[in-house]
């Protein structure tokens, strides 16, 4: 029980000191770091709790997919001379202090709803986590998605399609001056627009004009 | 204090909640750190939902989990896409600079 305390109150100090540094660093690369620190430390929160499947997949997704096109994002844009100041530019900072009591309002409320949770008394009880009941957790996982909610994990692989195609629809462009190949054209040429067959008299030779 | 329950994780999914809002709110640079502050706000329902889903011994909230995943993945690619779009048309990022939607 000790150590189960210590390390979520360790993964927890880390995974909040990251979220801050996300939102608080002025460079934006250091805060793609911190967004991967805070993953990480999540995913360990859910595997020690016994969601290993679910961490492993964020650890996959979050660290090894969004995170890195986060960074490539970043690289490609040249934020490096956008990076800077906090709070500068004094001409539009009075949404600065209502955001601050619109999120210590938020806060708050979910506190407020955390402290008024009523748990049932077997529930509670940490012991009551069933690490390991003769079915691993991704096991369970698989049984049930792939029964009762394959329609929606159905749809979910539409939503990355038509992410995937949204994607690269916005970021195709047609440029100038860059030579390709044209697969029809270079199938579709015919033998006579290719080839001409002279009549070549000797002695005389031919002239081909260019 | 030593014994961790539902309470711990719910207000650790707040905590970060509300950190992701701040950065929302109070973000002056580009929009990138927006996006990633949305990553943290639905990296907090992750949080809840899954430790319910613990908590109650129900698997409900593991799955939803899964497609909250699957959309959050959708949203990144889609809003870095819109954003390399615009940075190549105007050049700027810069959360001041962007207001070609002025109302």
């Amino acid at each position: 029980m000790i150590a189960h305390s210590i390390f979520f109150y360790f993964f927890s100090i880390v995974a909040i000191i990251s979220a801050i540094m996300v939102t608080a660093s002025k460079n934006t690369v250091h805060s793609v770091f911190f967004l991967i620190l805070d993953f990480i430390s999540i995913s360990c929160l859910f595997i020690m709790i016994g969601a290993e499947f679910l961490g492993m997949i964020m650890l996959i997704v979050y660290v090894g997919a969004v995170a890195v096109l986060f960074l490539f994002v970043v690289m490609m844009l040249n934020v490096a001379q956008q990076k800077n100041q906090w709070f500068l530019s004094k001409s539009s900072s009075d949404h600065i202090p209502i955001g601050f009591i619109i999120s210590a309002i938020i806060f708050f409320e979910l506190l407020i709803v955390v402290g008024g949770w009523k748990y049932k008394p077997d529930l509670v009880n940490p012991n009551n986590i069933s690490l390991y009941n003769g079915v691993s957790n991704t096991h369970s996982l698989g049984q049930v998605l792939y029964t009762d909610y394959i329609h929606i994990f159905q749809i979910s692989g539409m939503i990355l399609l038509v992410a995937m195609i949204g994607a690269i629809v916005l970021t195709y462009r047609q440029r100038e001056g860059v030579k390709k190949q044209s697969y029809v054209k270079q199938i579709s040429r015919e033998r006579s627009e290719g080839v001409e067959v002279l009549e070549v008299e000797s002695n005389k030779g031919i002239k081909i004009d260019d | 204090m030593t014994d961790i329950g539902l309470g711990h994780y719910l207000t650790l999914g707040a905590v970060i909640f509300t950190i992701g809002v701040i950065g929302i709110f109070l973000n002056r640079k580009n929009i990138i750190v927006i996006l990633m502050s949305i990553e943290l706000i639905l990296l907090a329902v992750n949080i809840n939902l899954v430790s319910f889903s613990i908590y109650l011994n129900d698997l409900s909230g593991q799955i939803f989990t899964l497609f909250i995943l699957t959309v959050a993945a959708a949203e990144a690619a889609i809003g870095l896409a819109i954003i390399v779009v615009y940075y190549r048309n105007s050049g700027t990022i810069r959360v001041e600079e962007i207001d070609k939607l002025k109302g």
